[in-house]
């Protein structure tokens, strides 16, 4: 059972690291334009640099 | 923004000696301004990044974005920018675009509220998964100290989730309880705190079961149901706050002789005011210098146009409709009689604070009853075992598994699904009951113009007049750009009559317009003005020298959809009842064309809203759609309101719901999608209910588990959930 000793620490961990970066995006405002994103993949405009 | 990091080359040697100069100006002047536009064609990849790139083209412009989501094209730009130049370049490249007044956006550019709910829901979220993936191996058989460690674990995670998370519960408890009220949020917070206290208790004392899960999930699953219903009212917000900001508060005003754009809250009392044909007045005020006619209709209902000359008084939001006016402002801003119009909104009673939801009815019932429960099996147990941990375990449990998170779900995720139904068809829900409110109508109040009509005239009697005449009229309509001459211009090319040649057009503003034919003076414009009678329709007269006048007549065209609604509505058995301030023969007509029987005209504002609180005295549930500013009273008053996008702001402010497109006929489905709306949240009531008449013996004989607990809430607030779903 020593396992648990690492799998708990590291799952936790883990689970932070995404709620993280939850946090980053809705800080940078990208869930302002849903459909817009959904669309600007689609265009060649962006892929050389990422929008300011 | 690589562009603003670079480096600008100085412009000459001095500048470089010299910087302090440049700093100073840019430190005085705003560094930049930020600009909307609205751009409702935009709906594809290649649209956006044609749109940018034109905008990023105009000189002055620093960045420009779409965004796709809200049609709207953000700007940011040098200060002194104009919109002029932005959207001619849009309109170059095939997009229409309509200026947004930046003031009115700025509340809803950072939905606050809405980014601090998801924050606290996906804590709950992330917090919530983490203590379930340790209780299911409590569940699954975890045995003594493992068990132990585990609980401690999920007391570590839960703890400061709740804290953070639970927030907008406690803050809603808190407020209630002061006011000496049980809402909702009562049994909640009551029951979260109970779940982690008892499960704190059992923890520190090696016990089997631990709350900690179900605590979090109900977090969870509240919180969801609070976000949809922050979403479903900010996207009616932004868009509605979107009409408002289309309508740039510009006034034009002579100062020392030159011609100065004005925001209308810096018009100041004496400023000569210019108000173009076609504009709105922006202040009250005196006419000093022009003549012209003006449409009164959105603050009297009145569709005949009123002559206006020097020396006459007019109020803000008429309509200038022919010559140039110079005003002399005697009222702006608050004290103008629009906005003294719009206060009387404040004084009528208003018919959305007399409702009581669904949601807080069940809640009065519901958090009471929960209370007694949970008390009286902690006393029962007391007496009955004498221990005081297990009685306050299965006190804990009746109030976790009463499952408050089913009934949170109940109403918002039906009306989210109802919004959005509804808006898709044009129709914007602004007020959280509004849908509820709708179901129960049964009697519906409309106003005439501009709500039934269009509020543009059509020429009625086309075939009555000779050729001649017809191309003597045409020619002078074509010579102005009056309403009566356009939809006269339009109606006799539709019909192929070439106009006749005429010679030395003239328009004199506010009468009519005037030529030579041949060696005859023609003229075409008020009755007054060519010597012929007063009429009580909407009539412009043609006269040609030595010929009696004929009269060319006009009647507002119906609005699209106008008779498909008011069918709809009396067949589903509604009461439709016209009131209009307009004159009577005008009002009747129209009740006649539409079948309506009951019909009043010349109402004042007053009369208006005073109807509608006699027929809300008679225990009819009203609904009333209007546009005017003489509407904004009665609007307040009916049981629910709507009106049109079209509409003034004070009455779109006024009213529950707005129509977005310029069709009439989605009311009448309104009311059937608002009726099955209602109809699903009292269905999610009993599905609610039907689990606690289950679940609640069970937990009070004190044989719930926290597993129980956390399937008996999972799959009620999934049932209610779907249950909803089935509106779309």
């Amino acid at each position: 059972m020593e396992i648990i000793a690492y799998l708990i620490p590291i799952s936790l961990f883990l689970g932070g690291v995404g709620l993280a970066a939850f946090v980053y995006t809705v800080r940078s405002n990208q869930y302002d334009d849903p459909d817009g994103n959904s669309q600007r993949i689609l265009s060649n405009d962006y892929d050389d640099k990422p929008m300011s | 923004m690589t562009e603003a990091l670079r480096p600008q080359p100085a412009a000459c040697p001095a500048c470089v000696a010299a910087p302090s100069a440049e700093a100073i100006a840019e430190a005085a002047a705003p560094k930049e301004a930020r600009l909307a536009l609205s751009v409702p064609a935009v709906h594809c990849a290649a649209c956006i990044s044609t749109v940018e790139k034109a905008l990023a083209a105009v000189p002055g412009v620093k960045e420009a974005r779409v965004n796709l989501t809200l049609k709207r094209a953000n700007i940011a730009a040098d200060p002194d920018l104009e919109v002029a130049p932005l959207i001619a370049a849009l309109d170059a490249v095939g997009y229409e675009a309509h200026e947004l007044d930046a003031g009115s956006l700025s509340a809803t550019e950072t939905d606050k509220a809405g980014r601090e709910l998801l924050m606290r829901l996906a804590v709950a979220g992330f917090a919530s998964m983490n203590v379930m993936l340790l209780s299911v191996s409590v569940w699954s058989g975890a045995e003594a100290a493992t068990r132990d460690l585990f609980h401690w674990i999920s007391a570590a995670i839960a703890l400061p989730t709740i804290v953070f998370s639970g927030q907008p519960f406690f803050r809603n408890a808190f407020a209630a309880l002061k006011n000496g009220r049980l809402n909702m949020d009562v049994p909640i917070v009551l029951a979260i705190v109970l779940a982690v206290v008892t499960s704190l208790w059992e923890t520190s004392l090696s016990g089997e079961h631990a709350y900690f899960d179900a605590a979090l999930t109900l977090v969870f699953f509240l919180l969801a149901g609070r976000y949809l219903d922050h979403r479903t009212r900010a996207v009616a917000r932004s868009a509605a706050e979107e009409l408002a900001a289309l309508e740039v508060p510009r006034a034009i005003v002579l100062r020392g002789g030159t011609e100065v754009k004005l925001p209308v809250a810096e018009v100041a009392v004496g400023d000569l005011v210019l108000v173009r044909p076609g504009g709105r007045m922006p202040v009250d005020g005196e006419i000093v210098e022009g003549t012209s006619e003006i449409d009164r209709s959105l603050l009297t209902g009145e569709t005949l146009p009123v002559f206006a000359t020097a020396g006459q008084g007019v109020s803000a939001g008429e309509v200038n409709l022919t010559g140039p006016l110079t005003l002399r402002a005697t009222a702006v801003g608050k004290d103008t009689s629009l906005h003294r119009m719009a206060d009387l909104v404040a004084v009528a009673e208003s018919g959305r604070s007399r409702y009581t939801s669904l949601a807080d009815g069940a809640a009065k019932l519901y958090a009471p009853g929960v209370h007694i429960l949970s008390a009286l099996s902690f006393l029962g147990w007391l007496l009955y075992s004498g221990d005081m941990r297990t009685a306050l375990n299965i006190a804990a449990a009746v109030l976790i598994i009463t499952c408050p998170c089913a009934l949170g779900l109940a109403v918002p995720a039906v009306t989210t699904a109802a919004s959005g139904r509804l808006f898709r068809k044009g129709m914007l829900i602004k007020h959280s009951t509004a849908l509820e409110r709708l179901a129960q109508v049964d009697t519906v109040v409309f106003d005439k113009t501009g709500t039934l009509t269009a509020g543009t005239p059509e020429l009625t009697n086309l075939t009555d007049h000779n050729a001649t005449d017809l191309q003597i009229a045409l020619a002078l309509a074509e010579g102005s750009a009056h309403p009566l001459s356009n939809s006269l211009t339009q109606a006799a090319r539709a019909a192929g009559v070439e106009a006749a040649v005429i010679s030395e057009v003239s328009e004199v503003p506010g009468y009519g317009t005037e030529a030579r034919w041949g060696d005859k003076r023609v003229r075409l414009g008020r009755g007054a003005w060519v010597g012929a009678p007063k009429s009580n329709m909407t009539t412009a007269w043609l006269a040609v020298d030595g010929q009696e006048p004929v009269a060319f007549t006009f009647t507002d065209r119906l609005r699209d959809g106008a008779e498909v609604a008011v069918k709809a509505l009396q067949d589903a058995g509604k009461e439709v009842i016209l009131m209009s301030g307009d004159n009577t023969g005008a009002v009747e007509g129209l009740a006649g064309r539409l079948g309506i029987t009951h019909w009043l005209a010349e109402a004042l504002p007053e009369d208006k809203a005073a109807r509608i609180q006699a027929h809300a005295a008679a225990n009819k549930k009203v609904l009333m759609v209007g546009d005017g500013l003489n509407d904004t009273a009665a609007l307040t008053a009916a049981h629910v309101s709507i009106s049109p996008a079209s509409a003034l702001d004070a009455a779109r402010v006024a009213s529950d719901i707005v129509l977005l497109g310029g069709d009439l006929s989605p009311i009448a489905e309104a009311l059937e999608t608002a009726k099955s709306a209602t109809k699903r949240i009292r269905e999610n009531f009993q599905i609610a209910t039907l689990y606690n008449v289950i679940a609640v013996p069970v937990a009070v004989i004190g044989l719930a588990t926290p597993l129980v607990a956390a399937l008996a809430m999972s799959t009620s607030s999934i049932t209610v959930s779907l249950n909803a779903l089935r509106l779309r």
